[in-house]
């Protein structure tokens, strides 16, 4: 199988603060994989180097798309989301006042070819790429049930559809690679039980991996084939559900026993 | 999905009431081109200026959420551009007798057109240029940044004798800026924003307007774009100031003051952030408004008793009605778009 993420070696300190410390994950591509670990243990640190928000201050990140590897750490976050990495936000960040659908057409803007004076003067080219990314942006607001909201603003949704439509946005981009923050926050069993069908579905459909921090058990444990688990920026266990479910070490993070 | 479609086509780029009051305008621009009344038409001119000036501040404030105050220094540009280019020589000999213009420029007359075109094409290019160090800073700073810039490009043109006149001005400059040329741009300019913000890279100005880190992570190229919007919005600002130096035929640099990149964040906020049908409506009232309140500034004699004029009375009334207008409408200022 081939390695679509490798994170080597990859320590984000903020100050005194270890966030991630000395971090290793090999990410096979078309999997679901999980990160877990009690709060502040450095989950959303570990995306936010990953999409380029944050420099690691020591390794590096190796996407590996198209059997040709680009080292990520050090690129710009949009240059990162171009070669095809795109995310979702722990506390959800739309476009708030803009519509649902131009939350998603935005999405596409990154493929662009057209320039923008094609775009003022609505040359044939534009024009044509415009159409497909409508029928694209209405294609996934089906997908993720949010078409009838389209001209809605995208902030006047409740939670769980917020959720739903930036998944749709990161879909728009096109990415080999998934990364998802605490996507059933806030949802409750029965959207949840939703969620995980969705995250299956779309991963077959758009050939996507996916890597997703998670607090639910029963959503993580139900659809990640591999998990690792953090704890105070330290990778504590890695493995499969089961083995990750029976690791002293994990079970006594959770707890909280020293 | 069939019902999806028709509701996208019947969907319009323009509402029955917006077209309407599209049409009154037209209609009332075409009967004052033909009056004789030039006060009227100096008023109705300028106020096609201004629509362009709100926005083109509009663009970079309103809808990429970047706090600019560039303004002054761009319509100096412009202002001066269209001057030298269009005065004719031997009126540039008048004008430049403390010390003679440069040689290359001596003999130049455009026609207007291409020369406003310049304008904007120099302002633009200045817009690009600083545009690459200001656009990297945060707001407040972006805003001081850009303010200062304004305030350099008028010193500079006081000081740059054999190209800008200095304080002395230049005068002369022929007056093609009427009732169709000023309306003739505000219509492009106009179209160019609707088109330009139906557009993907409208709606990823406002995507970075909205929530940079977000706007990133989707692959867009925050620089890029903010240079973009940037350069644009200074070409319209250059257009504009071409167009205002025809108009007044004698221009000097502490006419690009700041406060007149102040009239025109009135207009913006007036018209409400990001609404283009509002700047244009609130372009045309301030405009006329500070026209009609220009007694304000001077003596008013009520046959008993003469009040002495307080010059400056009418930035006084203006920036008392900006922050009212901001305190008490905060929240629809915001939700224009
Ligand atoms: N930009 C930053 N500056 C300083 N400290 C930070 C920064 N980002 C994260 N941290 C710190 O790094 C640690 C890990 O934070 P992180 O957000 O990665 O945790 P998390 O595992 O995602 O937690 P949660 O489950 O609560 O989302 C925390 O102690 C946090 O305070
Ligand atoms: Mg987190």
């Amino acid at each position: 199988m081939r390695i679509m993420l490798k994170i080597e070696n990859m320590t984000m300190k903020f100050g005194g603060v270890i966030a991630a410390n000395n971090f290793n994950a090999n990410i096979e591509k078309g999997r679901i994989v999980g990160l877990i670990g009690p709060n502040g243990a450095g989950k959303t640190t570990i995306f936010n180097v990953v999409t380029g928000v944050y420099m690691p201050t020591e390794g590096r990140v190796i996407f590996n798309p198209d059997d040709r590897e680009h080292v990520i750490s050090g690129l710009r976050p949009d240059e990162i989301a171009k070669l095809g990495v795109c995310r979702t936000f722990q506390n959800i960040r739309l476009f708030k006042d803009l519509s649902v659908l131009d939350n998603v057409f935005i999405g596409n803007h990154l493929r662009i070819e057209s320039n923008v004076f094609s775009s003022i003067l609505r040359l044939p080219g534009y024009i044509k790429e415009e159409k497909e990314i409508l029928k694209k942006s209405l294609y996934l607001l089906e997908r993720v049930g949010l078409l009838q909201e389209k001209d809605e603003k995208a902030h006047s949704l409740p939670y769980g559809k917020q959720r739903r439509l930036e998944i749709a946005r990161a879909l728009a981009t096109n990415p080999r690679l998934l990364l998802l923050d605490e996507p059933a926050a806030g949802m409750n069993p029965q959207e949840s039980r939703e969620l995980m069908q969705f995250i299956l579905d779309i991963k077959d459909e758009f050939d996507l991996t996916i890597f997703l921090i998670e607090h639910h058990m029963e959503v993580v444990m139900g659809i990640c084939e591999e998990i690792f688990v953090l704890d105070h920026g330290e990778l504590i266990a890695q493995g499969n559900p089961e083995a990750i479910q029976n690791n002293q070490r994990v079970v006594e993070a959770y707890l909280g026993v020293e | 999905m069939k019902a999806n479609m028709k509701t996208a086509k019947s969907k319009k780029l323009i509402d029955n009431r917006t077209f309407i009051s599209f049409v009154i305008l037209i209609i009332a621009l075409i009967v004052i081109n033909f009056t004789d009344n030039d006060y009227i038409k100096r008023i109705t001119s300028l106020c096609g200026i201004y629509v362009i000036l709100g926005l083109s501040m509009q663009l970079i404030n309103g809808f990429t959420g970047l706090f600019s105050l560039g303004h002054a220094g761009f319509m100096a540009i412009g202002a001066y551009t269209v001057a030298i280019l269009t005065i004719a020589p031997e009126d540039k000999v008048m004008n430049f007798f403390m010390k003679p213009i440069l040689p290359f420029l001596a003999n130049v007359e455009w026609w207007f057109f291409p020369s406003l075109i310049m304008a904007g094409i120099i302002a633009g290019v200045f817009g690009f240029l600083i545009g690459a160090p200001v656009l990297r800073l945060t707001d407040d700073y972006l805003a001081i940044a850009t303010l200062g810039f304004a305030e350099i490009i008028r010193v500079v043109f006081t000081n740059t004798q054999s190209l800008t006149n200095g304080a002395l001005g230049l005068k002369a400059i022929p007056n093609n800026t009427n009732v169709l040329w000023s309306w003739a741009m505000a219509f492009i300019t106009i179209g160019f924003m609707v088109f330009l913000m139906k557009g993907s890279y409208g709606k990823a100005f406002k995507a970075i307007r909205e929530d940079e880190i977000a706007a990133r992570s989707m692959g867009i190229n925050l620089f890029r774009h903010k240079v973009m919007s940037f350069t644009f919005s200074a070409f319209l600002a250059g257009v504009a100031g071409g167009l205002m130096a025809s108009l007044l035929g004698t221009i000097d640099p502490n006419m690009f003051r700041i406060t007149l990149t102040f009239n025109i964040l009135l207009i913006m906020v007036l018209g409400g952030l990001g609404n283009i049908k509002g700047t244009v409506i609130s372009a045309i009232i301030v405009t006329a408004a500070m026209e009609v309140l220009r007694f304000l500034d001077e003596s008013i004699n009520l046959g008993f008793i003469q009040l002495e004029g307080i010059p400056g009375m009418r930035m006084v009334i203006f920036s008392m009605i900006l922050m009212a207008v901001v305190i008490f409408r905060k929240d629809r200022l915001l939700k224009g778009n």
